[in-house]
């Protein structure tokens, strides 16, 4: 039987099907890594330990502090930007200990966002099974893994029996032809895909992205692509691997070595879609058409061109026909799962290289990892961010979600390089437009919204 | 152990508008301990106070007719969003039996069938003809005369109000067998790192 490449991993990861759900199909399906984060990660630890459980195999438990600690430069390892927030930091680390899981702790060299560091260490990998109580662990599909978000509970059994029950979901097939324009990035892609399909088009779907628009990508803006499909209702995102994701992982610390690198390649080089494996849903799109999007909404469906226009919406302070191009904001971000990598932090600094913020403006760039603003660091990267006028801060989720502490100002309209744009997501009553790192770039140094061709005002 | 749920009379609260997603059912300011209890005061915060506590008397459960409401109806891809199971503890915690939607965020919708809470899908067509008050009835597959469908390994873990850990567990000597297998198949897997986070 022809099999995708979801399938693959899914048989590959089967224990049992339980007798007693035979009917419904479910089936017991291993789980290679647990991933956890100090905000939905201390309560599924604690409560693990309050049961009298322990993690069936604590080696392959791994937990960062990512969502709520400061990314003050200078932070102290207790310090949280929410207030209140410290005793998620301590109790995870107590949590950490006692059950021996691998702990990222704040002072690491490789604490960062948890979509960002695990396959910066390798630790996510083509073929594997990865879970975290964090919606966004989908991104991490990416590397050819199977990786999806769960909830606390779930976590709890995925580390006390090293498995989890579920039924095989459908899955679509998203296919991009052609090639990306000179500037237009994977973010451009993913929102215009969910802003095609809607923001439930994905339909719970376990969603294979490929075509040549896709194969070109690096690894980086895969992970963008794949970040973003939980806001358009997937239950996962993944990328076949290729040569381009061995080449990426080849000598990270977690990836196979020797005898094993050999094994594990030729294992991967199997994890692609059968060439007549069917798909319970297929779309195709042509990566020629799509220029630079933005959202103007507060779903992330609500996504267009950015020289388009927006539809009414009160919360944004839009009529129906309004400009995008052009608008005034206060605000910008250049940070989390889906775009604060490398990559991402040259494109804008390309773009910041010799010019200002405009007034008015607050500007804010946290790297996703300590890595990553190391490697930033080294490349003078930091110094156009800050001579610009951008804040420079030490990883972590930062203005990505707003849990209480410092934000913009009520009312503030903040272009950002983050994946939701939901009502205060952002913080009470700010509205957030999503797009790429080079248009919140161009649109800081504009003091309205604008394309990374003509950012001067 | 969850409270099992075999039927429920209640009053049915209508929320407005698609995409509601966690953020709003629980805003992340609200999520202030480091466990499952102490949440259902900033259960919908947003909405259902004005200025500090206040309650503001257009939200939905503020309402005199929905003041006693133990179940919700939401619209299309209900609990979107964060995978924050804070969300369904806050609405367990409130007193919220089972959740109505046209469609659920996944992740959502697995958070309420863990907690014991029953998420019904109904076409929004059906949705608007629901009375006040609803009778679900989980083993017969009804509410109020209308026929719902669900998964059967989630109906079961509802009724008998099971714990999913304890269940799996059972399957021990089969996990163990895997696993014993997989480390042959796959080493690269289960190969312990030494050094790291330095
Ligand atoms: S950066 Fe934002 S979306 Fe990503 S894990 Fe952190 S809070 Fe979630």
């Amino acid at each position: 039987m022809a099999r995708t490449l979801f399938d693959k991993i899914w048989d590959a990861h089967r224990v049992s099907t339980p007798k007693s759900d035979e009917a419904s199909g479910e089936d017991l399906i291993a789980i290679d890594r647990v991933f956890l984060h100090e905000r939905t990660g201390s309560v599924a630890l604690e409560s693990l330990m309050a049961s009298g459980r322990e993690p069936i195999d604590p080696t392959r438990v791994f937990c960062t502090m990512d969502h709520i600690v400061s990314t003050d430069e200078g932070r102290g390892r207790n310090d949280a930007r929410t207030p209140g927030g410290e005793v998620f930091i301590t109790a995870t680390r107590a949590a950490a200990q006692k059950t021996g899981i691998n702990l990222i702790d704040v002072d690491s060299a490789d604490q960062g966002i948890v979509h960002v560091i695990s396959p910066e260490l390798g630790i996510a990998q083509p073929g594997l099974t990865l879970v975290c109580p964090d919606s966004h662990t989908c991104s991490q599909g990416a590397l050819g893994a199977a990786a999806w978000g769960i909830g606390s509970t779930d976590a709890e059994h995925a580390m006390a029996t090293g498995t989890l029950r579920l039924k095989r979901p459908p899955q679509m097939r998203i296919r991009v032809n052609g090639t990306l324009a000179d500037g237009i990035t994977a973010k451009d892609l993913i929102l215009h895909i969910i802003g095609t399909l809607g923001a439930d088009g994905a339909k719970r779907c376990a969603v294979e992205f490929c075509g040549e628009a896709v194969e070109a990508l690096g690894v980086e803006a895969r992970l963008t692509l794949c970040n973003m499909a939980v806001e358009f209702a997937a239950f996962t995102a993944i990328i076949a691997p290729d040569e381009t994701t061995f080449d990426y992982l080849e000598g990270r610390r977690f990836a196979p070595k020797a005898d094993d690198w050999d094994a594990a390649l030729a294992y991967w080089r199997t994890l692609i879609s059968d060439a007549d494996a069917t798909f319970d849903f297929e779309h195709v799109f042509d990566a020629k058409e799509i220029g630079h999007m933005i959202t103007w909404g507060t779903s992330p469906g609500q996504a267009g061109r950015l020289d388009g226009t927006a539809d009414a919406s009160d919360y944004m302070g839009l009529k129906a026909g309004e400009v995008i191009e052009g608008l005034p904001i206060g605000g910008a971000f250049i940070g989390s799962c889906t775009n604060a990598r490398i990559s991402d932090l040259r494109a804008a600094a390309k773009i910041l290289r010799g010019r200002k913020v405009a007034d008015g403006v607050t500007a804010i760039c946290v790297p996703g990892s300590m890595a990553v603003r190391r490697d930033a660091e080294a490349e003078g990267i930091d110094q156009i961010f800050r001579d610009a006028g951008f804040e420079w801060g030490e990883a972590g989720c930062a203005f990505c979600f707003y849990a209480g502490g410092r934000t913009f100002a009520p009312g503030t309209r903040v272009v950002s390089s983050t994946n939701r744009n939901f009502e205060g997501r952002q913080g009470p009553n700010v509205r957030t437009h999503l797009a790429s790192p080079a248009v919140v770039a161009a649109s800081a140094v504009a003091g309205k919204i604008a394309a990374p061709g003509n950012p001067s005002p | 152990m969850n409270r099992p749920f075999t039927t429920h009379t209640g009053v049915a609260a209508p929320l407005r508008g698609d995409n509601i997603d966690t953020d709003q059912i629980i805003p992340s300011r609200e999520m202030k301990t480091v466990s499952k209890t102490g949440l259902s005061g900033g259960l919908f915060a947003g909405q259902r106070y004005t200025t500090g506590r206040t309650p503001n008397p257009d939200f939905v459960l503020n309402q005199p007719d929905y003041a006693n409401a133990t179940i919700l109806i939401g619209g299309r891809n209900f609990g979107c969003g964060s995978s924050r199971e804070h969300a369904v503890w806050a609405l367990k915690e409130y007193g919220i039996r089972a959740v109505i939607a046209p469609s659920f965020g996944e992740i959502f919708h697995g958070n309420l069938i863990s907690n014991g809470l029953l998420p019904i899908q109904l076409a929004s067509t059906v949705i608007d003809q629901l009375p006040r008050e609803v009778t679900i009835d989980l083993t017969a597959q009804t509410i109020s005369g209308q026929r719902f469908e669900i998964d059967a390994s989630a109906k079961r873990r509802l009724v008998e109000g099971l714990d999913a850990i304890a269940e799996t567990l059972q399957s021990r000597v089969e996990i163990e067998e895997f696993l014993e297998r997989d480390r042959i198949a796959r080493p690269w897997v289960y190969e312990r790192v030494k050094g790291c986070f330095t």
